[in-house]
């Protein structure tokens, strides 16, 4: 399983990883998966069991994000 | 000054270099390292594809933001939007922002960034336009930017602090009177970032434009704008549109920050070099800077007016950031900057300064100054060294009469 972050932009996509990085939440960019999106670039994948904080965090920052998906 | 911070020219004689109101010279050791680095490991476009070095050169760029919008007092930073310069950024954030029918308000010291966009639009017929006046120093009187707004006025856009003599203006007085009527004041930055502290929120600016050539120490072809928090940004139109690697799917513009206005590729070595040169000035500090090189036109203005006779400066003052413009008796300005470089090394920029309107204001058209921009790394020996060859030129040179420069044409 694992929860991936989707972003309108890239530009959000790296703001994020450095926000969950910075409050100890292990997340990685990988390329936007094509069944999920048809934008370029990349997204953060992180663990479902890391999804609600990181959400959370996201939230409270103002990293706007397109959704989250858990699969 | 510690080691690494000297001069890192490799010829043999090391110039003097004074022009950094222009591109400021050397830049600091990390500057071209970074820059070195991003082309010989990073070399990737940011945000448009998966793999690790596009990821990499997106961290580059989003470091880049989240410093500059910390040093100018913005806390998103996406509201900070990369162009190629202060000019590219300005003519953005003028001619995205007002709409046919507007009255735009300017001053008499703006750079030829602000006016030409603004003269453009005046010409056809898209905005009226009032210049306010500067007096001989080239102080702008916040009273009289109030006096000019008329029902119809969307912008005010002023110089933040001349290229021609340093001044800086009331900008924080200025932005309360546009937050206060809900006019959009925007900031021509160029020579104020890095030079003196700037908070884009403290002093009621909405949108700031910068430069990274100058006083940030980055190289050239880096700039852009930054949205105060609570601006809404909406109000600019993108005047490029084009791929931003977002949305990919969509064949129109996206509306959001920082993509709306950065259609193509940035320059990402810049930006790198950039980010390195806002480091190297928050290390330093700007307020040390900015002492340093005002005390340094302060040694320069004091050491010519004992020594070199005729020397005449043209709206100098001690708390002016550290520019200063001056002339000697009747001597081209041109002859002067000619002599210093070819006969001293010493690099200066003489005329006009792509700023008219400021030396009609400073009495100093259509003849120009020789002007001086000092950066941290000058010295006082530097402006010993120089004041020395100013004496040798002024007696030296053939005194010109009066007439010989009101002759000049431009």
């Amino acid at each position: 399983m694992e929860a991936i972050i989707l972003f309108h932009s890239t530009n959000y996509a790296i703001w994020a990883q450095d926000l969950l990085k910075k409050n100890n939440i292990t997340c990685k960019t990988i390329p936007v998966p094509r069944d999920l999106s048809s934008d370029c670039g990349y997204c953060v994948r992180t663990s479902p069991e890391d999804s609600n904080s990181a959400e959370e965090l996201l939230k409270e920052n103002d990293v706007e994000y397109d959704r989250v998906v858990v699969r | 000054m510690k080691n690494s911070d000297k001069n890192i020219w490799q010829g043999e004689s090391p110039p003097i270099y004074f022009d950094n109101a222009a591109t400021s010279f050397p830049k600091p050791e990390s500057v071209i390292s970074e820059q070195n680095n991003y082309l010989l490991n990073i070399g990737a476009n940011p945000g448009r594809s998966g793999h690790s070095l596009s990821v990499k050169a997106g961290e580059i760029v989003f470091k880049a933001r989240k410093q500059l919008a910390s040093m100018f007092g913005v806390k998103n930073p996406m509201r900070v939007v990369f162009g190629f310069n202060a000019t590219d950024a300005l003519n953005l954030a003028i001619k995205g922002t007002v709409q046919h029918g507007d009255h735009v308000i300017t001053s008499a010291m703006e750079h030829n960034s602000t006016i030409r966009p603004l003269k453009q639009l005046e010409a056809d017929d898209t905005i009226s336009l009032t210049i306010v006046d500067a007096d001989k120093n080239g102080r702008i009187d916040t009273q009289r930017v109030k006096e000019s707004i008329r029902s119809n006025t969307s912008t005010v856009v002023i110089n933040h602090v001349s290229n021609v003599n340093g001044v800086i203006q009331p900008i924080a007085a200025i932005g309360k009177i546009c937050r206060d009527r809900n006019i959009t004041f925007i900031v021509d930055g160029a020579q104020s970032g890095g030079y003196i502290p700037v908070n884009i929120t403290k002093s009621e600016i909405d949108i700031y434009a910068f430069t990274g050539h100058k006083g940030l120490y980055g190289t050239q072809g880096t700039g852009g704008l930054i949205f105060a928090d609570t601006f809404d940004y909406k109000k600019v139109k993108p005047l490029r549109a084009g791929g931003t690697g977002s949305r990919s799917s969509e064949i129109v513009q996206p509306d959001f920050l920082p993509d709306m206005f950065e259609s193509g590729t940035l320059n990402v070595g810049g930006i790198a070099a950039l980010c390195a040169g806002v480091e190297f000035v928050n290390e330093k500090g700007v307020e040390n800077i900015c002492k340093h090189e005002q005390q340094l036109a302060g040694y320069f203005q004091t050491k010519a007016s004992e020594t070199v006779p005729g020397f005449k400066t043209f709206g100098f003052d001690k708390q002016n950031a550290g520019i200063i413009s001056f002339r000697i008796g009747y001597l081209s300005v041109s002859e002067i900057a000619g002599e210093l470089s070819d006969r001293y090394g010493i690099m200066s920029r003489h005329g006009l300064h792509c700023s008219p309107l400021s030396h009609k204001s400073l009495d100093s058209f259509p003849e120009g100054t020789v002007r001086f921009g000092f950066s941290v790394f000058n010295t006082f020996e530097e402006v010993d060294d120089t004041v020395e060859a100013l004496y040798e030129i002024s007696k030296k040179a053939k005194v010109k009469s009066k007439e010989t420069i009101n002759h000049i044409t431009h």
